[in-house]
């Protein structure tokens, strides 16, 4: 087994208003960014996950943001494992 | 009538809810500790409001997963009266209860007022004691009490008569000030299908005594003691 850091990013579905994202929005606006424009604004979620592989380490986090980290009615999610740490694999017998 | 009322941590809404069971409508009514299997022989179960779980993720959202819910989907499949008021209403959406969520209200801001109510279906084990279009002041407390559902849904929710609250102006229309949080359709409050499932986000709880500024909310607790008074109303 080794550890994997996976990156869950749960954004408000497209067409859902995102009054969060709108503010920030105003306010780039107002400080003189006019390129920007639009922005949504989500969470997102650092995991330590232990498993045989990036594979799996993925499709066990697509379980948990289905079953609890996001909300099918209003987010979507993405989800991206980061960073394999090889030194448990490397370390053998284990 | 026999009442559980669920107590997560972080539940601030619980005693209200008792009260108003037990002193205004004198139901039997105890406390269930969320960490409870059972909700027991009881023919209204409610989840009342405060921030289950400090809110953490999304309001209800861990909640949800609290070993009594699972009792609480079953009383509520067997056709057992289920009340979520507020973070109840979240949590009822979240467990799949109640279509739709509650989103951040389009202000941004917690919202802590009374509001008007319309009664838009008095034909409910909760609404038998109000009649169709009273207007009732009530309550209101939440950040998260936008209500959200796609176009579907709600277009079914209007067409079954399942909203039964909607927020509204003074003189009981449905116009510009009269929605506090940007809900859809100004829904306040809706049912499930069978009608045996209540979610809204108003506190009836903090409406059943004149000394706290309104009684339009007893009639929902006395709706519930008569029509669930089964048994010999004891």
């Amino acid at each position: 087994m080794s550890r994997f850091v996976v990156q869950v990013l749960i954004t408000p579905r497209p067409g859902l208003l995102d009054p969060q994202g709108s503010a920030i929005h105003h306010a780039l606006q107002q400080l003189d960014f006019p390129e920007v424009s639009t922005v949504r604004a989500g969470k997102a979620l650092y995991l330590d996950v232990e498993a045989s592989s990036p594979d799996q380490a993925e499709a066990r986090v697509r379980e948990m943001s289905k079953k609890l980290l996001a909300n099918p009615v209003t987010e979507d999610f993405q989800v991206h494992v980061e960073d394999a740490d090889v030194t448990t694999a490397a370390g053998g017998g284990k | 009538m026999k009442a559980a009322v669920i107590t997560f941590p972080g539940s601030n809404c619980d005693y209200d809810c008792f009260h108003a069971l037990r002193d205004q409508v004198g139901a039997d009514v105890g406390y269930v500790w969320h960490r409870e299997q059972e909700v027991g022989d009881v023919d209204l179960v409610v989840l009342p409001g405060g921030f289950s779980y400090g809110d953490y993720l999304r309001p209800g959202a861990i909640a949800r997963f609290s070993p009594i819910m699972e009792s609480v989907v079953a009383h509520a499949r067997r056709g057992g009266a289920v009340l979520g008021i507020c973070n109840g209403f979240q949590i009822l959406c979240e467990v799949g209860l109640l279509p739709g969520a509650l989103l951040r209200n389009e202000s941004l801001r917690f919202v802590s007022r009374h509001v008007w109510l319309r009664v838009e279906n008095a034909r409910t084990i909760y609404t038998s004691r109000y009649n169709k279009a009273d207007l009732l002041r009530i309550h209101l407390a939440h950040g998260d009490g936008k209500y959200h559902a796609d176009p579907e849904t709600l277009a079914r929710l209007e067409g079954d008569d399942r909203i039964v609250f909607r927020y509204v102006n003074r003189d009981g229309t449905v116009g510009p000030g009269s929605n506090p949080n940007g809900s859809a359709h100004n829904i306040a409050g809706i049912v499930n299908e069978a009608g045996n499932v209540l979610g809204m986000m108003p506190h009836p709880e903090r409406a059943v005594d004149p000394v706290l500024g309104s009684e339009h909310g007893l009639p929902l607790f006395l709706s519930l003691s008569e029509n669930l008074s089964t048994a010999g109303a004891a």
